[in-house]
């Protein structure tokens, strides 16, 4: 049924189509209106069968959805940023001992400075904690993608995390085709966990591996995530042929077949440099974009099979390897190994900066000319970076950096000469 | 049909022995059915008072709940010693996630149950007092706060002793740890820290809290039945001397766990929705000096560089228990709320439990300054 309704709303909805055995979670900006609107689909009794956790931490969050996934249960929970940095050791421990959790991650920067706006600072940091990783480009993706990702998680016996971005998907009322009960109940079956605490078959689940064996159960969670491959994009057929709608899959080039630049990104940011790219399509540039929707696991093949034809492939990601550049970039070009091309490297959208389309025709008429660095920072002012390095060379005692370039923008008062 | 009558201070430990029980009324552990959720083979130290803890809690919940239940285990000993991949001692479905969210897993595993509609499989969180008290502290708090139906067992040995017995916030004053070393002008932990879980635990004001030592587990096995009859959040905290981390002798487990109880250092309790229901009374009471004397943790205040000053503020500690939970039937003058008659002498009587004796030493001592 099509409806106008909020990011956050089509999740929570999409979720409890899923029937959730236990929800848990612990509120942060911007993933409180989903789970705000399961609590209120649980208390008012529309959610039956459904337990809902009011826990006192996100690491108590994914604690709980540990217990109860090992018990059986579908369970689910929701974070973003800071809390999801709060969660880590669990969030290992979760895929570690092959509980299938799905949860949602609603892409936000990481502090300090304390910030609440969109990147994917959070998710990137967890990109080799053994989980896999959805990202979505529209509200719709991402209700699909949660429906998908419950039925990968239980095949797989791995959990998956949706990531959409924080504020500009979650926060954004869009239309959305909201699948009914019929139609995920025929899609998801019930979950049959491989191993479960049982009274009645006792087993001890999370004892402790040596170094005799811990390679081997590594690889075996390598192996899972090589699986998942083949089964994303089967399980994206399977949804297609209930849903009527090409929603998911490993990437999704746009426009790429004869292009000869390609943009590669993740997340909602796509729709916009989709619009960007027709526009230079319609003057003549062979322009493409190849979206990654599966980034962990990481489709190598499929990334190859779209980029080597073309001559240069631009990646903007909203994430900042500090000390390094980019992180989708290094595994692009791992992607690419022994193919020449021309790539670059654009950080952009940190701490929730827009990213404009007159921001990315001016950034890709640089590449154009070939006048585009190796990393680039969209939109920074290099002015303000500069004043404060030269503030921090004459004073030791220079301050707070966030402070003083605050200050420089003029967003608070300058300092009294 | 001749008939001995059995005294029962004969055997010093008061413990009356199943067989002058009746059936229903014996330990769980007398009992051959018992399901020994912690059976034999694990790896745990001679002696370790966690593993006898454990095994009887466990099998007690096993026979309240007839088998139904669960447990999640926080890292430490307790894990670390019961599950050698790829063996393992449980004979129960057990889950270690993590040292400091067995509260949290446990919730999970009871939201999971009641959402199953299988709420007669009971679920037990348990770990060390580090994985309990210190960075198991929020979960916990948040278990009880939400009144969770889950009975969370701490089994406090008073050290971090899976990583080498380092300091806890459970560790006592003055005991030598490896991060609390019996050197310097105050050796061993310092006076003025730590915290009283049982207490925090009371403020919770969840339907049941109770202590309890492996000195009495028959005591232990009636506490874990009484909290296996509440649902929502209980908490019991057992004293488990630790051989390896005290420095004391494997066969002094239970002489040990005896010993503080009567001393007054450890409180032995219930409470039911906040407040105190049961004590149980020191039968004899016994100067702290000679809890602490067979321990090698505790070896710096004795001797010729001792610290005798030391002792007494344990034994301030003990008397603050005495008075604030009333251990003793009639309490000395000493220890009796300021303004009221202060008597100097206060008659010890002290006893080698660890002996099969009922002899007993009676001894005068002074309190105060030596
Ligand atoms: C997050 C984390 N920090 C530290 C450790 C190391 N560690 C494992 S067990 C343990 C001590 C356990 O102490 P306690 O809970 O008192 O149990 P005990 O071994 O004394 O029975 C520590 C510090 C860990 N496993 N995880
Ligand atoms: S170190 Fe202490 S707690 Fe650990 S197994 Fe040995 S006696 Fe038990
Ligand atoms: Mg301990």
């Amino acid at each position: 049924m099509l409806s106008q309704i909020e990011g956050s709303k089509a999740v929570a909805d999409a979720i409890a189509l899923c029937r959730p055995e236990v929800i848990c979670a612990y509120p942060i900006s911007p993933q409180t209106h989903i789970v705000e609107g399961l609590s209120a689909l649980v208390k008012s009794g529309k959610l039956a069968g459904c337990e809902y956790v009011n826990v006192e931490s996100e690491f108590a969050a994914m604690s709980v959805a540990i217990g109860a996934s090992a018990a059986g249960a579908r369970a689910y929970t929701a974070t973003a940023s800071q809390g999801l940095l709060y969660m880590v050791e669990a969030v290992y421990n979760a895929s570690g001992l092959g509980l299938p959790i799905v949860m949602t991650v609603a892409n936000r920067a990481i502090g300090s400075p304390i910030n609440i706006w969109n990147d994917h600072t959070d998710t990137m940091s967890q990109r080799d904690c053994g989980w896999i990783q959805l990202y979505a480009e529209t509200n719709q993706e991402a209700a699909d993608l949660h429906i998908q990702a419950f039925k990968l998680a239980e095949e797989l016996s791995l959990p998956v995390m949706v990531c959409m971005d924080g504020f500009i998907l979650t926060h954004a009322y869009e239309r959305v085709d909201m699948p009914n009960q019929e139609q995920v109940d025929a899609y998801l079956p019930a979950f049959e966990p491989r191993q479960v605490l049982d009274p009645a078959a006792p087993i001890s689940i999370g004892a402790m591996v040596g170094p005799e064996a811990f390679t081997e159960v590594r690889f075996l969670a390598h192996h899972k995530q090589m699986q998942a491959l083949d089964l994303i994009p089967e399980i994206a057929t399977e949804f297609q042929e209930i849903f009527g709608r090409d929603s998911g899959g490993l990437v999704r080039p746009y426009r790429t077949e004869d292009a000869e630049t390609v943009i590669v990104a993740l997340g909602s940011v796509l729709g916009t440099i989709k619009d960007v790219v027709d526009e230079r399509r319609e003057a003549g540039e062979k322009i493409g974009v190849l979206g990654i929707t599966s980034f962990r696991p990481f489709p190598m093949l499929a990334i190859r099979g779209v980029l080597r034809h073309a001559q240069r492939v631009i990646i903007l990601e909203k994430a900042l390897a500090i000390g390094l550049g980019g992180i989708v970039s290094d595994n692009v070009r791992n992607a690419l190994s022994g193919i020449t091309l021309k790539g670059n490297t654009v950080i952009a959208g940190l701490g929730g900066r827009a990213i404009t389309k007159v921001s990315l025709h001016k950034l890709f008429d640089e590449a154009r000319a070939d006048r585009l660095e190796r990393l680039v920072f969209l939109d920074m002012d290099y002015d303000l970076v500069q004043r404060e390095i030269e503030r921090t060379k004459q004073q030791r005692r220079s301050g707070s950096a966030a402070e003083n370039i605050l200050r420089d923008v003029g967003v608070v008062a300058a300092r009294p000469a | 049909m001749p008939y001995q009558p059995i005294k029962f201070y004969q055997t010093g430990s008061f413990v009356v022995g199943n067989r002058l029980l009746d059936q229903n009324e014996r330990s769980v552990q007398s009992d051959t059915e018992r399901l020994n959720s912690l059976t034999s083979g694990h790896r745990a130290c001679q002696g370790c008072g966690e593993a006898l803890g454990a095994r009887y809690a466990l099998d007690a919940v096993a026979k309240a709940t007839g088998g139904r239940m669960i447990a999640a285990n926080a890292t430490g000993c307790l894990e670390v010693f019961s599950t050698p991949f790829p063996e393992t001692s449980w004979r129960i479905p057990w889950i270690h996630s993590l040292f400091g969210n067995a509260p949290a897993v446990a919730t999970g595993i009871a939201a999971a149950m009641h959402a199953k509609g299988r709420d007669d499989i009971r679920v037990v969180g348990q770990g060390g007092d580090g994985g309990t008290i210190d960075i198991g502290f929020g979960c916990l708090s948040g278990m009880f706060e939400r009144n969770d139906d889950v009975l969370y067992i701490c089994y406090d040995n008073e050290a971090y002793m899976n990583t080498g017995v380092q300091r806890s916030g459970a560790t006592p004053p003055a005991a030598r740890t490896a991060t609390t070393q019996a050197v310097g002008p105050n050796p061993g932990n310092v006076f003025g820290q730590g915290k009283d879980m049982p207490r925090i635990a009371m403020a919770h004001e969840i339907p049941y809290v109770a202590t309890a030592t492996v000195a009495e587990l028959r005591d232990l096995e009636a506490k874990v039945e009484r909290a296996m009859s509440f649902r929502g959040a209980r908490y019991i905290h057992v004293f488990v001397p630790c051989p390896l981390g005290w420095g004391s002798s494997s066969n002094d487990t239970i002489k040990l766990a005896r010993l503080v109880k009567e001393t007054g250092l450890f409180p032995v309790f219930e409470a039911e929705h906040g407040e105190v229901t049961a004590v149980s009374k020191i039968r004899r009471r016994i100067p702290v000096e000679e809890y602490l004397r067979p321990q090698r943790r505790y070896a710096h205040l004795f001797g010729e560089h001792g610290h005798p000053e030391t002792i007494e503020r344990i034994q301030a500690l003990a008397d603050r228990n005495i008075a604030r939970y009333a251990l003793l039937d009639d309490l000395p003058d000493s220890l009796k709320p300021p303004g009221s008659a202060v008597g100097r002498q206060v008659r010890w009587q002290s006893e080698d439990l660890s002996e099969q004796t009922s002899a007993m030493a009676i001894l005068t001592e002074t309190t105060g300054a030596h």
